[in-house]
């Protein structure tokens, strides 16, 4: 298929896959927010809830250049509003919509109108009609809007490459956020181990586990305290857990499988290697090299792998 | 209903229903208002959520407008059909004919049938294209000949459409609309399908294909997401079952033609282009054109890839060629055309611009390389200022411009806020040049939505109707 095509559709999915990513980690802020007691009392700014998703998406620089106060209200602006911020669930959905439009061909009738219909919808939509609506419901909203995107698109596209690349953008998309929401949680939020226990604790690392869904399933397995160790091990190496570095690595290696022929095995090996690192490590090695270490060295890997993928399939650099 | 003062083709010019929309006219009286109004809600409903919408050029960026489809279908008898196929046919021969001609020997020059700077001098006559020989001889593989009704009822040809010629996708999109809604009505008349026209386009395309090839590349090349055809685009490259690519998509290499694709460089030999001459290669046309191919025309030209249209057709379809193309017919064809030309008054003749600035406020005047209602005048329905303002223009620069009659175009019974009432429409067929020339029975019918309005094109508000043509 045609690199622009294939390009448009690993950025569809994974605009959307963003999306809901921005609203899970939204929706635990807000929930936060309204517990009645104050977290951490560092008395540094990023302790304040609202302030998780700047660190999250690395954007307090452009927040503060729009806004003087942290308030509920500004966030919600930025994050799902506003126009001007390329993470914001109104740039990704317009984003997603319009990588989709220039595939028509690619998609079937079903996954456009839901793509075009969640756009329309959410045009519709404003700060005033967001309140009104109730502000969990409307994250809920996103929620089922990318599910449904991505159930009408496991159940009626083709199995051919443009199905390939979709599901790539969703499961690298998907990583990245895991890996970064759990760094940044257990370095802001928590700095040392010693400081595992207590109610603060249980909220914190229950807020994570809730923001990626995973909440039940670690009550299931663990049936015990949450420990940032086991969340930890859950979120990076379970295999059975659709969110974890591990499954989303498998996925990718997997969907890189289908698509290398020839002269394009680049991006697979290197896909093979991350995913086998997953696969045999221990989460007492992963504390011994440092949860912050280890993280960040994944995510540079993911880069790597993102800048083969671009190279060999979907902007290849041949003349 | 009154008796109409145009010709109305449910009508005709007495008043009584015309036998060809007799069972169609009974079938709607007995339908039920309130069906009516939902299966119009329907047809909208369905448009947008499919997402049948062009772009307006002049609006926000980006900015999507459904075409307003009328449910009330324009009926073409077998007849009447055979006549306009068999003209349509005759001219567009001609037309390639001239085409090659004028691109080799020029005999019609030489014969002095037309003036040789005329076609020479004409900015879309392209220099490049001398000698060059094309697949069949081939150069308006797609043309898009608009025909309206005039008078009491004769057909002329108001223009023929010979570079990129849109709407046949709302041809296409309007019959399985029509079909949906009410299916009851194919079965009992015997209406001629018109869903093939994409098998036929390709089938075309891969006719055409640089000689040699066994197994052609056909590609659809897009100016892009922000044109108003786009749709279109999307639908016959689905419909055909091609890539849909934009200039970057493309690439050239030792003279052949290449896009990029998730496997490497693939070789492409058709390119049904819907990108204008002046953007397809900045090295040999428009520097700063984004959507072309840096060395398309190499390849072109050394026959490794073939464009439909071919360059050059411009200058065929320009309103200062369009008086000619009787004669092309009489001297390519030895012919007696068969359809007729609209009187025209060309503004680089003296004697022709001093009587149009006469009767201007009569007159419609358009611009030479003009098209989609756009930089026209309609004298009877301009305003003073506005008609001072177009005889300063026309006096500058008199050659860009031709006046014709404003034509009694016909009507045909459409649905508007008031019930159904008569309103204007033209017709464009679309045939398809291969080795021989061929014809999907119908076309697209456009009609004004406003009253008395002459300008059927979308983007003055125009609206698009389902055209049948009856089988017997």
């Amino acid at each position: 298929m045609l690199s622009r095509s294939a390009n448009d559709l690993f950025w569809m999915s994974r605009n959307v896959e963003r999306a809901e990513n921005v609203a899970r980690m939204l929706d635990v802020t807000y929930r936060m927010s309204l517990l009645p007691y104050r977290v951490v009392e560092t008395g540094e700014k990023w302790a304040e809830p609202w302030a998780l998703p700047l660190v999250i998406t690395g954007l307090a620089t452009s927040f503060y250049q729009a806004n003087e106060t942290l308030t509920a209200e500004n966030m919600i602006r930025f994050m799902v509003f506003d126009a001007a911020n390329p993470s914001s669930i109104h740039s990704l959905l317009q984003s997603a919509r319009e990588n989709a439009r220039g595939q028509r061909g690619e998609l079937t009738s079903e996954m456009w109108e839901s793509i075009n219909s969640t756009w329309i919808e959410f045009r519709g939509l404003d700060y005033e009609r967001l309140l009104a609506r109730g502000v969990s419901e409307f994250f809920d909203w996103v929620k089922t809007r990318s599910h449904l995107f991505r159930g009408v698109t496991v159940g009626t596209m083709r199995r051919d490459e443009g199905y390939h690349f979709t599901r790539l953008g969703t499961h690298l998309e998907r990583a990245d956020n895991t890996a970064r929401i759990l760094d940044v949680k257990y370095h802001t939020l928590l700095p040392t181990v010693d400081d595992v226990g207590g109610a603060v604790d249980y909220y914190q690392w229950g807020s994570l586990l809730r923001s990626v869904g995973a909440f039940e399933s670690y009550r299931k397995i663990y049936r015990d305290a949450i420990t940032p160790y086991r969340v930890a091990e859950l979120l990076i190496l379970r295999l059975d857990m659709p969110r974890s570095l591990h499954f989303c690595m498998v996925e990718t290696f997997n969907i890189l499988c289908s698509l290398a022929h020839a002269e394009r095995l680049e991006p697979e090996r290197l896909a093979g290697e991350i995913q086998s690192q997953l696969h045999y490590g221990r989460i007492e090695k992963v504390f011994e090299t440092g949860l912050h270490e280890y993280l960040m060295a994944f995510l540079d890997r993911i880069e790597t792998l993102n800048i083969a993928i671009n190279k060999y399939f979907l902007v290849p650099d041949y003349a | 209903m009154s008796t109409p003062r145009f010709y109305d083709e449910m009508r005709g010019q007495k008043g009584a229903i015309l036998p060809h929309y007799a069972q169609y006219s009974q079938w709607l009286e007995k339908m039920p208002p309130e069906r009516i109004v939902q299966k119009r809600h329907e047809a909208e409903v369905t448009f947008h959520r499919v997402g049948i919408t062009f772009a307006v050029y002049g609006e926000e960026a980006g900015s999507e407008r459904l075409i307003p489809f009328d449910i009330i279908p324009r009926i073409i008898p077998a007849n009447e059909w055979a006549v306009l196929e068999a003209g349509i046919k005759q001219r567009v021969r001609a037309l390639n004919l001239f085409l090659h001609d004028i691109y080799h020997e020029q005999n019609i020059l030489k014969a002095g049938v037309i003036e040789p700077e005329k076609v020479l001098a004409n900015d879309q006559y392209r220099p490049v294209m001398r000698g060059l020989n094309l697949p069949g001889n081939v150069y308006a593989h797609i043309a898009g000949i608009d025909i309206v009704r005039a008078g009491s009822g004769e057909f002329y040809v108001l223009e023929d459409n010979l570079r990129v010629p849109s709407g046949v996708s709302y041809m296409v999109e309007n019959r399985k609309m029509m079909m949906r809604l009410f299916p009851e009505l194919f079965g009992a008349q015997p209406i001629a399908p018109v869903e093939h026209y994409p098998d036929l386009l390709l089938d075309t395309l891969l006719a055409v294909a640089p000689a040699g090839v066994s197994n052609p590349t056909v590609v659809l090349l897009t100016p892009g997401s922000y044109n108003s055809a786009y749709f279109e685009h999307t639908f016959l490259a689905q419909q055909m079952g091609i890539e849909l690519v934009e200039g970057v998509d493309l690439m050239v290499r030792d003279s052949m033609v290449y896009m990029r694709t998730t496997r490497g460089p693939q070789r492409v030999h058709v390119i049904y282009r819907r990108v204008d001459d002046d953007f397809l290669d900045p090295q040999v046309f428009r520097p700063d054109s984004m959507l072309g191919v840096p060395g398309l025309m190499q390849a072109y030209q050394a026959g490794n890839v073939t464009l439909a249209n071919a360059i050059g057709t411009g200058v065929a379809d320009d309103k200062s060629m369009y008086v000619h193309v009787p004669d092309m017919i009489r001297f390519y064809l030895s012919e007696e055309p068969i359809l007729k030309n609209v009187h025209t008054w060309q503004l680089r003749n003296p004697e022709d611009r001093s009587y149009v600035l006469d009767h201007l406020s009569t007159l419609v005047v358009k611009e030479v390389h003009g098209s989609g209602g756009y930089g026209m005048l309609i004298g009877p329905a301009a305003t003073r200022p506005e008609l001072s303002a177009f005889r300063e223009r026309i006096l500058a620069t008199p050659e860009k411009y031709i006046a014709q009659p404003t034509l009694c175009l016909s009507t045909c019974p459409t649905f508007v806020e008031a019930g159904i009432a008569p309103r204007h429409v033209d017709l464009r067929p679309f045939v398809l040049s291969g080795p021989e020339p061929r014809i999907v029975p119908g076309g697209l019918t456009r009609v004004a939505i406003k009253e008395g309005s002459l300008v059927v094109n979308s983007s003055q508000g125009g609206g698009t109707k389902d055209t049948w043509v009856m089988e017997q």
